[in-house]
């Protein structure tokens, strides 16, 4: 059951890495830095662990894992708010610039 | 109930992935790039909400104090930090993910209600050590950007010996760890993991940062997909394989803009030896100097501009005053563009945020590619604190910086070069550009300088 589940890890994850290449393949230069803030934010799924660690341990509170897990989610929620504010900050500054493009493409 | 549950888990956190997968798409292309920002916050709310609702005996109060102080230095350090310290914040980030992997995993090891497989102690291990190896290395790269150490590469004898002896000990360690599951070898693996981030960044010089960068964004994700393997949790292990190649997309691209392979870059040292002879040679050679106001005189009476920026510009946060100086030009009818090499800067698309932020058209600024064959019909070209990456002995079989491509601004009609002095670029190389008779050297401050060409206007 537990190799099983393993297999079933490593397929999502090798396809997954596929399918983050076919997608970054094409950025635009202009756009790696606000590319590598996001991606910033973006591994700071990692909260999703951190969370499932600050629990409680037959019914205490306090314990090395809960301590450690709150940490994990502080840090990791700076990344999710600080990258995609950050990012957003930067797009608009893209954006202010689209507008001196007279409309052509459209 | 509990399979209902467990179905519904997994399809939110498939939508949740899904939403990740989007958001990079549309960071793919300018237009785009802001909804893709939005689907990403889309995803991570999703996600957290939906922890939030499937784990047990989470301690709310904890969680939610962690996310909301989290949230509130998140938000002031992304709306006060200057773009030109972009890299440094990327770094620090970059760093923030490897802790919380590390701290994540000593907290699943040290979880007393929790018993781990033999599986779950190597995906525990690989987790960690890759996160722990994050978390220094950002920090030592988040030192090299912002100053507070010296971005020279630093080497000694032995170096790799040394890197080689620390990893095989923390194999060692990690293996122990399997066997007997062992906390306090796992601590020690950890420790040692911290130790190999530190010692694998040191020796790799400023200029190489826009790869460690690059490579460092990508080993977070590889981080976060590790900790997913742990939890069996396919969002994390999704959104950190995305990140990982998406960084490590980044940091082929950052290679190839300098025509160097990966493992050169990593070894480090680039840069140190071959400049003292280069010393020596430039001593012999002239450089024509000139004034703020030749400068201005030769722009204003120029048909074309073409201004190369570089990393100088960035140090001096001169792109507003750059910015004023090409409207200004563009007023008195002459046509100005940037250009763009891959590199310049200290992290993939420096240049683009800088000039963004100073309000420079999106039209004005010109890659690589699409601007090399336009030099050779330029009247004027005006390098700001760039030099390897306009350097003609990259076209010179056997120099150090043979076959990287270049912007060709030696093809101009007049070449205008700001530095702060002769000293050598990055590469330790001599730069024929600068000893060109058609080439003006301007030495100061590019803000400065840039300030006064406008006054002499």
């Amino acid at each position: 059951m537990n190799e099983l589940l393993t297999m079933q890890n490593i397929t999502i994850f090798v396809l997954a890495i596929f399918v983050g290449y076919h997608v970054v393949w094409n950025v635009t230069p202009a756009l790696h830095t606000p590319l590598m803030s996001v991606t910033n934010a973006i591994s700071g799924i990692v909260i999703v662990g951190a969370m499932l660690q600050t629990v409680t341990i037959d019914g205490e509170t306090l314990n090395l894992t809960s301590i450690l897990g709150t940490i994990a989610v502080f840090l990791s929620a700076i990344n999710i708010f600080g990258g995609f504010m950050v990012t957003r900050r930067m797009l608009e500054m893209f954006k202010k610039k689209d507008k001196h493009i007279p409309e052509q493409s459209k | 109930m509990i399979a209902v549950n467990a179905n519904l888990t997994s399809s939110a956190y498939l939508i949740s992935a899904v939403l990740f997968i989007f958001s990079l798409k549309g960071l793919a292309s300018p237009t785009s790039a802001r909804l893709g920002n939005t689907l990403g916050m889309a995803g991570m709310v999703l996600a957290i909400l939906t922890t939030l609702f499937v784990g047990h005996h989470l301690i709310y109060s904890l969680v939610g104090f962690a996310i909301l102080s989290g949230a509130i230095v998140g938000v002031l350090a992304a709306k006060r930090v200057p773009m030109t310290k972009m890299p440094e914040l990327v770094a620090l980030m970059h760093s923030f993910v490897g802790l919380s992997a590390v701290l994540i995993a000593i907290a699943a090891v040290y979880n007393t209600a929790e018993t781990h497989t033999a599986v779950q102690r190597i995906e525990l291990f690989i987790g960690a050590f890759i996160g722990a190896i994050t978390f220094t290395a950002s920090i030592i790269a988040f030192g090299k950007l912002s100053g507070k150490f010296s971005s020279k590469p630093i080497v000694f004898n032995h170096q790799h010996l040394l890197n080689l002896v620390i990893a095989l000990l923390l194999l060692g360690f990690g293996i122990v760890y399997y066997i007997q599951d062992s906390q306090f070898a796992f601590l020690i693996m950890c420790a040692l993991a911290l130790v190999l981030g530190i010692t694998l960044i040191i020796p790799i010089g400023g200029a190489d940062m826009p790869v460690v960068i690059s490579m460092l964004n990508s080993y977070s994700g590889w981080a976060a997909a590790g900790i997913g393997f742990t939890l069996n949790n396919s969002v994390l292990i999704i959104a950190g394989a995305c990140v990982g190649s998406s960084g490590a997309i980044l940091s082929y691209i950052m290679c190839k803009a300098m025509n160097r392979h990966i493992l050169s870059v990593m070894l480090g040292g680039f840069g140190g030896d071959s400049a003292i002879d280069t010393a020596a040679n430039s001593a012999q050679k002239a450089v024509k100097s000139g004034s703020a106001d030749d400068v201005a005189f030769l722009m204003t009476n120029a048909d074309s501009v073409i201004i190369v920026p570089g990393y100088g510009l960035a140090v001096s946060r001169a792109q507003h005053a750059l910015q004023e100086l090409t409207s200004k030009l563009i007023s008195k009818g002459v046509h100005v563009k940037y250009a763009i090499h891959p590199v310049a800067g200290r992290m993939p698309g420096h240049m683009n945020v800088l000039l963004a932020e100073a309000d420079v058209p999106y039209e004005q600024v010109v890659e690589m590619e699409d601007i090399n064959n336009e030099f050779g019909h330029t009247d004027v070209v005006f390098v700001i604190g760039a030099n390897d990456v306009v350097n003609p002995a990259a076209k010179k079989p056997g120099t150090a910086i043979y076959g990287m491509p270049i912007l060709e601004a030696y093809k101009a009609k007049t070449i205008i070069v700001n530095k702060r002095s002769m000293a050598a670029g990055y590469a330790g190389l001599d730069n024929e550009l600068f000893y060109l008779d058609k080439t003006m050297m301007v030495f100061g401050d590019a803000k400065h300088v840039i300030e006064d060409i406008l006054k002499a206007m």
